[in-house]
């Protein structure tokens, strides 16, 4: 338990402590909520299906989580190539713990850039359609946490398959761009061909988006509970696979 | 303290660990020399619990790092080649991480962490970011925070590479001293024959993969007729300079000067 709670502080302090950092990735969503926001809102707007923003900030909160979370796994190789990660290796105390207590140090991390961003989208017109404002909103922390979780978990599995970074720019182009572009988080998922509708569902973060549109504004297109469902088995198949490949890591 | 009998690491075809064996005694003073690629680091590895060997038997403290990692975990402290500590956390939560890890007791780890980081003159440094310490400060935080959890054995994989003579000099001062206060077994690689003439017990060098001499630095300077240690060194390795593959951070550091470096 105490592994645990040091690697998650640890992860937590060095997310509070990298202010460049954190300023620097908001960056792209601010960019993404009022160039795509503002320019197309028109058109969506014309095309019968409301209002943009309110339908696009979920979308990028979801970007935001996915993006934090993906890189904070994915850390882990600078921890192996700079040495930080033999310090925990050696230390007599369980390999899962290490990972567990990272990955939730990580997907809180995440979490924490999520709701930055939710607060900033609010200059960018977003406003909430909630019935019951403070039971959504916890609902709305709750998909981010499991968003974050899970990509968290995916990242530092695919981390513990890598020696260096070489691979890194395979992981942007071929995991977490089309997660991101792929998940309904800037397009409505009715009325796609029937190839991209297939793509779409089998996509995590399309239930992780679309939980955090049916928290925020009351639109999701599959059940709330379909998407809570979907997030927690999926997190807990990749926290699995992820902690036998790192349990597997020799130095 | 550490036993190691007919030890065998193959990695495919290459056998970088080839059938050795070798003892060190309680408090002893150890050192472990080798060529590049000798087989120096992956015999630590395997000491260390961080690589099974392909076979041959391991002891250390009385545990064998196969089948209690954690007890063996426990007995060792260990400086790495590279710097293994966290950057972005400060000198004292890097010792104070460790001791979270290794559960040494609350009470009295305050003082423990001070006496230690006193012992290597870097308390006064304690709340300074790790990542603004020179390459010879790190050093001496990583041999504090080895021996923070009463080690029995301290495992340095070439602690004074890259560092002046100065520091060097302390370096081996608070170990020596430690070794002494604390009764712990120190076992070491390096590439300064000086020092290993100076420091070590005993002395074992490794080429190839096997051991080909070991005894006090005087034994091994009898034995090949010659006046320092780095001329027995030389005899008993040859003159050949040794190839090594390049590590995954000699090849990420490579990436990142071309793209001009970190951030």
């Amino acid at each position: 338990m105490t592994t645990i709670y040091i690697m998650w502080l640890r992860q937590v302090k060095r997310y509070l402590r990298s202010k460049s950092r954190i300023i620097g990735s908001l960056g792209q969503p601010i960019l993404y909520l009022f160039a795509l926001g503002y320019g197309l809102g028109q058109v969506f707007a014309r095309a019968g299906q409301g209002n943009y923003i309110e339908f696009l900030a979920p979308g990028i909160i979801g970007m935001s989580v996915l993006f934090t979370s993906m890189f904070n796994g994915v850390e882990m190789i600078w921890d192996r190539q700079f040495g930080f990660l033999k310090e925990t290796l050696v230390a007599p105390v369980s390999r899962f713990n290490i990972m567990l207590g990272r990955v939730l140090g990580g997907a809180t991390v995440a979490t924490l850039q999520g709701l930055i961003v939710f607060v900033l989208s609010f200059a960018a017109g977003f406003r909430l359609q909630m019935h019951n404002p403070v039971l959504y909103f916890f609902l709305a922390i709750v998909f981010m946490f499991l968003i974050a979780l899970l990509f968290t978990a995916l990242g530092t599995a695919i981390a513990s398959m890598l020696t260096d970074f070489q691979g890194f720019q395979l992981i942007m182009s071929f995991v977490i761009m089309p997660t991101y572009f792929l998940s309904g988080a800037i397009f409505p998922l009715v009325g796609l061909p029937k190839l991209m509708s297939f793509i779409t569902r089998i996509d995590p973060l399309t239930y992780g988006v679309d939980g955090l549109r049916g928290a925020l504004t009351a639109s999701n297109h599959f059940a709330l509970s379909l998407d809570f469902s979907i997030l927690v088995i999926l997190s807990l198949i990749i926290l699995s696979a992820g902690s036998y490949l790192f349990s597997k890591i020799q130095i | 303290m550490i036993n190691v009998s007919n030890l065998i690491k193959k990695f495919g075809d290459f056998t970088a660990v080839d059938n050795i064996s070798f003892n060190v005694d309680k408090g002893e003073i150890f050192a472990f020399l080798g060529p590049n690629g000798a087989g120096k680091s992956t015999t630590i590895k395997m000491l260390t619990t961080l690589l099974d060997p392909t076979s041959g038997k391991i002891e250390i403290n009385g545990h064998s790092p196969q089948i209690n990692k954690h007890e063996v975990r426990n007995s060792f402290g260990i400086v790495f080649q590279d710097p293994s500590l966290d950057d972005e956390l400060t000198a004292y939560e890097n010792m104070h991480f460790h001791a979270v890890l290794y559960k040494v007791p609350n009470t009295g780890l305050k003082e423990r962490i001070k006496q230690l980081m006193e012992f290597v003159e870097l308390w006064d440094k304690k709340d300074v970011l790790v990542k603004n310490f020179s390459g010879g400060m790190k050093r001496r935080l990583e041999i504090a925070r080895s021996f923070l959890h009463h080690p029995k054995i301290i495992f340095l994989d070439e602690p004074t590479l890259g560092l002046d003579p100065q520091t060097r000099n302390h370096m081996w001062g608070y170990i020596q001293d430690l070794n002494k206060k604390e009764q712990t077994t120190v076992f070491f690689t390096t590439h300064y024959m000086e020092e290993a003439d100076r420091v070590a017990d005993r002395i074992a060098i490794i080429d190839q993969g096997r051991i080909v001499a070991r005894g006090t630095a005087d034994e091994l300077k009898t034995q090949t007729g010659t006046q320092s240690l780095e001329d027995a060194f030389l005899q008993l390795t040859g003159h050949a300079i040794r190839e090594e593959e390049a590590s995954g951070a000699d090849r990420m550091r490579g990436a990142f000067m071309r793209r001009g470096g970190r951030n």
